[in-house]
């Protein structure tokens, strides 16, 4: 329905079309890539989403994920995630208003939050693995660790990023390039957050909740 | 003027002024945060409750869940019902679509064949298979 009145505004305020200006500016196709590359990585999610909530009761007689799971560290986990995107946005209003110190301090809580999840999370990783719940364990181990560690690679991946895109900022400044570099990472920030919200609810509240 | 012509990048606030719009979009980024912080913990809160039946508390995250995702796109995103950002919209929905499908069909058919699996009835497959 909104698409349609989108449509039927177009008509109304008798803009040029899109065609008529001009090929659009290279950070508008640059961040409609990105966003369609985005959509295909949550698709590959909704992949690992779907075979944890199949698997998610065939523990063949290993532990459940309400013995395994501790909400104290996830509910830190989420803080650190959702906060990190909140800098992630305030990081991108200093670099559209090129301010240096802005984009810094905003790049290094974002990195400092995100270095925290990653390291909570290795952490219970391996809490996990020392008392004997390893992947290999059950059906139900295998899928939690291919999706939250996926997760958990995309923000690792993300962290490295991150540090690439502030030496390009330090050596070449806000040069266009840059801009739609630090762009397609805030959006590839915040999106990591979206399946986050699905990962701690499907996985961990769900799996916990009686 | 040249701008409004176009498609909005997604991540672009609607507005291009530098100078005069930057405490409003700290706002919105901040609103965001509010709300979303409201929606985490809530959701939280509802999984550990002895309060509410326990049938209501998978629903209701996951309609929490669902409500935070959208949190996300408007204020963190910045996601609009605007005719600058209809590409961006009608992509999102074949994405919204297509994870719909792979989770939803999945389940139902996954779920299908267990039930197929289980011969809880005790009668042979072959004659459940005639009706």
């Amino acid at each position: 329905m909104n698409v349609a009145v989108a449509i039927d505004q177009i008509s109304e305020d008798a803009l040029p079309s899109a065609s008529e200006a001009g090929p659009a500016p290279k950070r508008i196709v640059v961040a409609y890539g990105f966003w369609i590359f985005l959509l295909s990585d949550i698709i590959m999610f909704a992949a690992l989403f779907a075979s944890y909530a199949v698997l998610v009761r065939s523990t063949a007689g290993g532990p459940t994920g309400a013995q395994l799971f501790n909400q104290a560290t996830v509910a830190i986990e989420t803080a650190c995630l959702l906060v990190s995107s909140y800098t992630c946005g305030l990081m991108s209003l200093a670099v559209n208003s090129r301010r240096r110190l802005g984009t810094y301090l905003g790049a290094l809580i974002t990195f400092a939050l995100g270095a925290t999840f990653l390291s909570l999370e290795l952490r219970e990783f391996s809490s996990m693995i020392a008392i004997g719940a390893t992947p290999q364990r059950s059906a139900f181990l295998s899928a939690f660790f291919t999706l939250v560690g996926c997760h958990g690679l995309h923000v690792a991946l993300g962290l490295i990023w991150l540090t690439v895109m502030m030496v390009q900022v330090a050596v070449f400044g806000f040069a266009a390039r840059v801009q739609r570099r630090l762009l397609c990472f805030s959006l590839f920030w915040h999106a990591l957050d979206i399946v986050w919200v699905g990962v701690f609810t499907v996985v961990y509240l769900m799996g916990v909740s009686p | 003027m040249t701008e409004a012509r176009h498609e909005r990048a997604p991540g672009d606030r609607p507005s291009r002024e530098m100078d005069a719009s930057a405490p409003s979009e700290f706002l919105v980024y901040t609103i965001g945060l509010f709300v979303a912080v409201l929606l985490t913990a809530t959701s939280f809160w509802a999984a550990n409750t002895t309060l509410l039946w326990p049938g209501g508390v998978f629903l209701g995250l996951a309609v929490l869940a669902i409500a935070q995702m959208g949190i996300h796109l408007v204020f963190f995103l910045h996601i609009t019902s605007g005719p600058e950002s209809t590409n961006n919209v009608l992509a999102l929905a074949f994405g919204v679509l297509i994870v719909f499908v792979v989770v939803a069909g999945t389940m139902w058919i996954v779920a299908d064949m267990n039930g197929n699996m289980m011969m809880s009835s005790g009668a042979p497959m072959s004659m459940r298979m005639q009706h």
